[in-house]
């Protein structure tokens, strides 16, 4: 690139540039540093939020709550995003739609040309890593600073996020001293000489990285946990008081938020307030929760906008079994009880959304059209680990079933394939006791054959993927069906 | 009453009783020492086990790869074999649950609401071998002498779809001579997933070598589970590595007596 860039570059081909799930993962398994550092951290957060969950005596009253709110909010999402908008105007906010990540991408930008702004500081946020907000505005000659202590650490370390709630959680304060020593001097305030990787010097180093920042920032991006539909208030909820400074500081501020965020009424709140920290960051309550409901003359930031984006959310609600998944709040429960995510991190599922809400919302929120999205769908063995721990119950191997009955109706809608004969023969063979019978003189001979040594590696195609790391034991001589028959007659 | 007839009627919980066995493809073409010790175990409770010959699959292979229309004629051979039986019996958790949880379901997308109806009250009949010893039969103490160290690894679909709780665990404390010991991290996958073994096989292998890490740690001479796909898993690389430790499945483990052992 012949332009200086105003924020640290991305990885090359960023999101784009990773490959098909299985294959990601081949790379993600060598890093051992990652895989100490994830297994460390999932089996932290996870021991924690079990505590947490289990000291609420109606827990599962309140998941079932969180789950049956959300359901009306997608019933009625017409109504209430109306609702939401007339009462965020009467409150003298901007609202703003986008259709999809272009547009809401185009008018945070506009916005920040309106008032004349050559950067932005922006709280956590998911969609507008969804709808990559930040290479936008970078384009447009703006830069946007991620001030989320993680997320800094991400741009700060040319990287991508690799987790919804702890983006760096791939990362360990060694890699993270070694980031800020390199990069921090030449995007503002370096870290100090010497600086060792002891937490509290780290997060010294961040603040006063930040502090320069937010004090000079005109402007301000934010996401949005909820909107509150009857009174139009937006309600973040986040740990470290970086998103207090960009809500306060800024002039002005414009939130991006999904339109699935809604919840109905004010009270619908506490269920929601109850569920989220508990399930992400395994607290009773997360330190700093801002809500706030249009503008006050005096405090706070005069310019409010607020862009709610579609970006392929209706598609996912017009489909009965996948919209389940449009009930997440993004807590993370899922990604950190995930015993494949736990060994892949983040960035193999080749989206900001990883894990298993990753898999069953991409497919959905992008389509399947590319590789990546039809793999991700058998990123998983449908353990069940994140059913149960999910705050909104989203039934998510019910939801990986359909997407790859789906994946798979698409690959064979235009010519017949080898997996589908397969499975066809299968259908064949499992419909009928004599068909499988039939088969198994085969397994019958082989056991002939092997005797009884197991078997070894194999290089055939498809079987040596098993065979790479185990042996197999050889099949029996005697099916069950034949020592029935041997042993108990007709019965 | 005697006190000899007491203990008889005790001993056979079973008896009038019965039961039509669900083999399970993976077992009666690969281990049928599972099923074979389930029927062993069954009889000395007393119960009278049928094996309907036409019966195949659950089907789950096929439904959970996503082929939902290549599912349907082993859903349909299912309820042929079984759906006049009262109580089916499969020494698997997991095929359990696809019998419970999907076969409506796979109907359903095909249209066919008899099939759909039929599949649904079947599967209200359909148990899992520790959910029939411990909710039908009523019994903890099945008699079996089993004397080794063993963990028991509680497969997912057990666990998780059809809810076993601590049933496997009630029966095997009950087991004469059983030491069990504690496995680490017991509550992961194996990493075996049906299909995604082959498709994301190094993904599978990374969890299949941990669990067979954890295997070893717990220092048992055996790991115990109700599925045999997960102890086939499991088995494969504690085979290649040579660790010495055996898998086995719950019912070979109640099916031993002191006059019989497993296998």
């Amino acid at each position: 690139m012949t332009t200086q860039r105003l924020t640290p570059a991305p990885p090359e081909g960023a999101w784009l540039g990773i490959p098909p799930f299985p294959k990601a993962v081949k790379t993600e398994l060598e890093n051992s540093t990652q895989r100490k550092n994830l297994r460390h951290a999932t089996g932290t957060i996870r021991a924690k939020r079990a505590v947490r969950a289990s000291e609420v005596h109606n827990w599962e009253e309140l998941r079932t709550a969180g789950e049956q709110i959300k359901n009306r909010v997608g019933r009625h999402l017409d109504h209430y995003l109306e609702q939401a908008e007339a009462a965020m105007t009467a409150a003298g906010v901007h609202v703003h739609w986008a259709r999809d990540g272009k547009e809401a991408n185009e008018i945070v930008t506009r916005i920040a040309k309106e008032k004349a702004v050559d950067e932005v500081v922006k709280i956590k946020s998911m969609v507008t890593q969804e709808t990559d907000l930040n290479e936008h505005l970078e384009r447009n000659g703006i830069a946007a600073w991620e001030t989320d202590l993680a997320e800094l650490i991400v741009q700060l370390g040319h990287d991508l996020p690799s987790h919804i709630l702890v983006p760096a959680i791939h990362r360990n304060r060694s890699e993270v001293r070694d980031i800020f020593t390199a990069e921090m001097g030449q995007y503002g305030k370096a870290a100090p000489e010497g600086i060792s990787d002891d937490p509290p010097e780290l997060t010294a180093a961040a603040r006063a990285h930040l502090r320069e920042k937010f004090l000079r920032a005109k402007m301000a991006v934010s996401g949005g946990n909820f909107i509150v539909a009857e009174t139009g208030t937006l309600v973040i909820v986040e740990s470290e008081g970086n998103g207090r400074m960009c809500l306060t500081l800024p002039e002005t501020l414009v939130s991006v938020v999904g339109i699935e965020k809604i919840v109905p009424t004010f009270q619908d709140l506490e269920v929601f307030l109850k569920l989220l920290p508990r399930s992400s960051t395994g607290e009773r309550m997360n330190p700093y929760t801002s809500m706030w409901t249009g503008v006050r003359e005096g405090d706070g930031p005069q310019e409010l906008h607020v862009v709610l984006v579609d970006n392929g959310r209706t598609d996912v609600l017009a489909d009965p079994q996948g919209r389940a998944a449009l009930r997440c709040i993004r807590c993370s429960a899922c990604l950190n009880i995930c015993p494949v995510y736990e060994r892949a991190g983040g960035h193999a599922y080749g989206s900001p959304y990883p894990g298993p809400i990753g898999a069953i919302l991409n497919p959905q929120l992008r389509g399947i059209t590319s590789k990546v999205d039809q793999a991700l769908p058998f990123a998983s063995t449908l353990c069940g680990a994140c059913n149960e721990v999910c705050p909104v119950r989203i039934p998510f191997t019910d939801i990986l079933v359909q997407q790859r009955h789906r994946v798979a109706t698409k690959k064979t809608s235009k010519h017949p394939t080898i997996e589908q004969g397969l499975m066809k023969a299968a259908g064949w063979v499992m419909g009928d006791g004599k068909h499988l019978a039939s088969v198994q003189q085969g397994s019958k001979l082989a056991g002939r054959v092997f005797g009884k040594k197991w078997i070894g590696p194999m290089p055939v195609p498809l079987v040596d993927r098993w065979t790479q790391a185990r042996d197999v034991e050889p099949p029996p001589t005697e099916t069950f069906r034949d020592w029935w028959k041997r042993e108990r007659g007709d019965r | 009453m005697t006190q000899s007839t007491i203990t008889k009627t005790e001993r056979a919980p079973g008896a009038g009783i019965r039961v039509a066995l669900f083999a399970t493809c993976i077992t009666d073409t690969m281990k049928p020492s599972v099923p074979i010790a389930t029927v062993k175990l069954l009889e000395r409770l007393g119960c009278t086990v049928v094996f309907p010959k036409s019966q195949t699959c659950c089907g789950q292979i096929m439904a959970n790869t996503g082929y939902f229309k290549e599912t349907v004629s082993t859903v349909k051979n299912f309820v042929r074999s079984f759906g006049d039986e009262e109580y089916v019996v499969a020494p698997s958790g997991s095929c359990v649950a696809s019998v419970r949880h999907q076969h409506e379901m796979i109907a359903e997308h095909a249209g066919d609401k008899e099939l759909a109806a039929d599949a649904s009250s079947t599967a209200k009949r359909t148990y899992d071998i520790s959910e029939f010893l411990v909710d039908v039969l009523g019994v903890t103490d099945v008699g079996a002498w089993f004397p080794h160290k063993v963990a028991y690894h509680p497969s997912c679909h057990g666990k998780r779809f059809i809810h076993l709780g601590d049933r496997p665990l009630q029966l095997l404390q009950a087991v004469g001579g059983l030491q069990l010991v504690d496995l680490p991290g017991a509550d992961q996958c194996c990493g075996f997933g049906g299909t995604f073994s082959l498709k994301n096989s190094d993904m599978s292998v990374a969890m299949a070598s941990d669990k067979a890490r954890n295997v070893i740690d717990s220092g048992a001479e055996y790991v115990v589970g109700g599925d045999h796909a997960c102890l086939m898993n499991i088995a494969g690389v504690l085979h290649r590595q040579r660790s010495g430790v055996k898998t086995i499945h719950l019912a070979e483990i109640l099916a031993s007596t002191q006059e019989e052992g497993a296998r």
